[in-house]
């Protein structure tokens, strides 16, 4: 009789519990156990948390339970992580103290916000007139705080890179200007949008029209803002280089950090994600770790997208893996969103490690063309629709019909442009 | 100055096109250029970051110098105002940080 092996994930987010499915009917059973470990026994739309604040959704609405998900045959445990023991292929759970050996092991803890990295963000103010909403808590108060509102100057903050869903600040903004509008009272509010980076979003192109649509929303951009200090007392941020905004209401982009056990396992790099291989998503020290999703230290955007991109790769090296092999498949950084811009419209965009934002149309099997970098209304329309896929399709590992490298049809480039990019996705992911 | 610097090539953006041709006495003509006079606190960063970029290809992010060296945030301000990350990587003869996404 062969002996039992063990595959742990760790973290039932979006990247452990697709990769749970995805893997499940793909391993002999008198081989291969699997394990999803948990800290939480709910599992969270967390795309949804953006419209909590204001009102679209509640609380109820992008919550249900971990386990609807879990398919039959895997093991969930709720527990935190106490540490991970790489050299001694085992984890330790708080609950306890429960040990767990395995032979593969895959960690999709994802990243959570951290205010105390923030010099007096958590002095006074925080949950009075300083809100989060990457956290169902935060939503839900900011949703209370902005009801009763009168006004003022409402700054937007993001307090460094990377964060989880990075045009998440952006869509507030706007949502923030429609909120504001409908009931009548955008006059009596100012909005900035304080960011560290030189414009509104990373890449050039999509920078250069989201830049846009904040100018034509009267919503003030200051960049390069980089935040040293929360005065709750004065109501004022200042950043390192002296510069000063003050605030009547500020709803704050921590800086995000991978889970604490990364760090306490000596596993992370400074902001405790996981350093992994870009194109082979297998960690970069440990032959039998593997990092997914948000815990991974990946140039591309911390956002549900990009996992669904990662699945193949991560499915077909890990089965390599287990059957003693070298990794074949490559990820390419592809990742794509939906950004609310307010007034029921949208505009996607789409992009991988080496290719910017293009403007131009998605074409999408079965729900048709999206317009790219463009605003439109059925854009919008695909991210409520996404809230459905999410918990009926993507989640529980079915395919969906979208390809997973990106690709340059309906792009709107020029012909130098095209040449170019058609090299680069020529060259592979694996060869880039 | 612009003995050392004159056989050196930039970017449009001043940043060195070849890292690997840098010396410690490019750094300091850099320097001097963008008005910098470094002293020792401004070399550990600088040490670091041409450490960090041998081994991962990338210039250090702000939070990487700070956890991985004795040199504060706020000093880091003080030593290259104007954009540590960048000014630092301009010093070390290294390409223009990416920005995270």
């Amino acid at each position: 009789m062969k002996t039992m092996k063990t595959l742990l994930i760790l973290g039932a987010g979006t990247a452990g519990t697709m990769l749970a499915n995805k893997m499940s009917p793909k391993l002999d059973r008198r081989e291969w156990k699997i394990i999803l470990v948990d800290k939480n026994d709910v599992h969270a739309y967390q795309p949804g948390f953006l419209f909590i604040p204001f009102g679209i959704y509640k609380a109820e609405d992008v919550i249900l339970p971990q386990r609807k998900f879990v398919p039959r045959g895997v093991e969930l445990v709720t527990s935190e992580v106490e540490v991970v023991e790489p050299s001694a292929d085992r984890v330790v759970l708080c609950k306890n103290g429960g040990v767990l050996n395995y032979d593969q092991l895959v960690i999709a803890t994802g990243t959570e916000i951290r205010p105390d990295q923030v010099e007096g963000m958590l002095d006074g103010g925080w949950q009075h007139n300083i809100f989060d909403f990457y956290t169902l808590e935060g939503a839900a108060r900011l949703a209370d705080f902005l009801r009763n509102w009168q006004g003022g100057r409402l700054v937007v903050n993001v307090a460094e890179m990377p964060i989880k869903c990075p045009v998440a600040p952006l869509e507030f903004v706007f949502l923030a200007d429609w909120y504001f509008r409908k009931k009548g009272m955008r006059d009596r509010v100012e909005i900035v949008y304080a960011t560290p980076l030189p414009g509104a979003f990373t890449k050039p192109k999509a920078s250069a029209l989201l830049g846009d649509l904040m100018a034509k929303k009267g919503i003030h951009v200051e960049a390069e803002f980089n935040i040293g200090e929360v005065d709750s007392s004065r109501n004022v941020i200042r950043s390192w280089d002296g510069r000063e905004i003050a605030y009547d209401l500020l709803v704050a982009m921590p800086t995000n950090m991978g889970a604490e056990f990364i760090e306490r396992s000596g596993m992370g790099d400074e902001l405790n994600f996981v350093p992994t291989n870009r194109y082979t998503l297998q960690s970069e020290q440990w032959e039998n770790i593997w990092a997914l999703g948000d815990a991974a230290n990946l140039p591309t955007s911390k956002a549900g997208a990009v996992v669904h991109y990662q699945m193949e790769a991560a499915v077909n090296n890990l089965l390599s893996s287990m059957r003693g092999e070298k990794p074949t498949h490559c990820f390419d950084g592809h990742a794509n969103c939906f950004v609310e811009t307010g007034f029921d419209k949208g505009v996607l965009i789409d992009f991988n490690y080496e290719i910017e934002p293009l403007p131009g149309m998605y074409p999408l099997p079965v729900v048709g063309p999206f317009r790219l970098l463009g605003e439109s209304v059925f854009n919008h329309m695909g991210k409520l629709f996404f809230k459905w896929m999410y918990w009926n399709i993507i989640l529980k590992g079915i395919d969906v019909p979208l390809p997973n490298e990106m690709s340059l049809v309906g792009k709107s480039i020029t012909a130098e442009e095209r040449k170019t990019y058609l090299q680069l996705i020529k060259k592979g992911a694996c060869n880039v | 100055m612009s003995d050392v610097l004159s056989t050196v090539k930039f970017d449009a953006e001043g940043y060195m096109v070849d890292a690997n041709a840098w010396t410690p006495e490019i750094g300091t003509a850099i320097a001097e250029r963008e008005g910098l006079k470094l002293n020792d606190r401004h070399w550990v960063v600088i040490n670091y970051a041409r450490r960090e970029f041998t081994s991962k290809g990338q210039p250090p992010t702000l939070r990487a110098i700070t956890k991985n060296t004795d040199v504060t945030t706020k000093e880091l301000y003080a030593l290259f105002p104007g954009g540590p990350a960048k000014m630092a990587a301009k010093v070390a003869g290294l390409g223009k940080p990416t920005g995270c996404i």
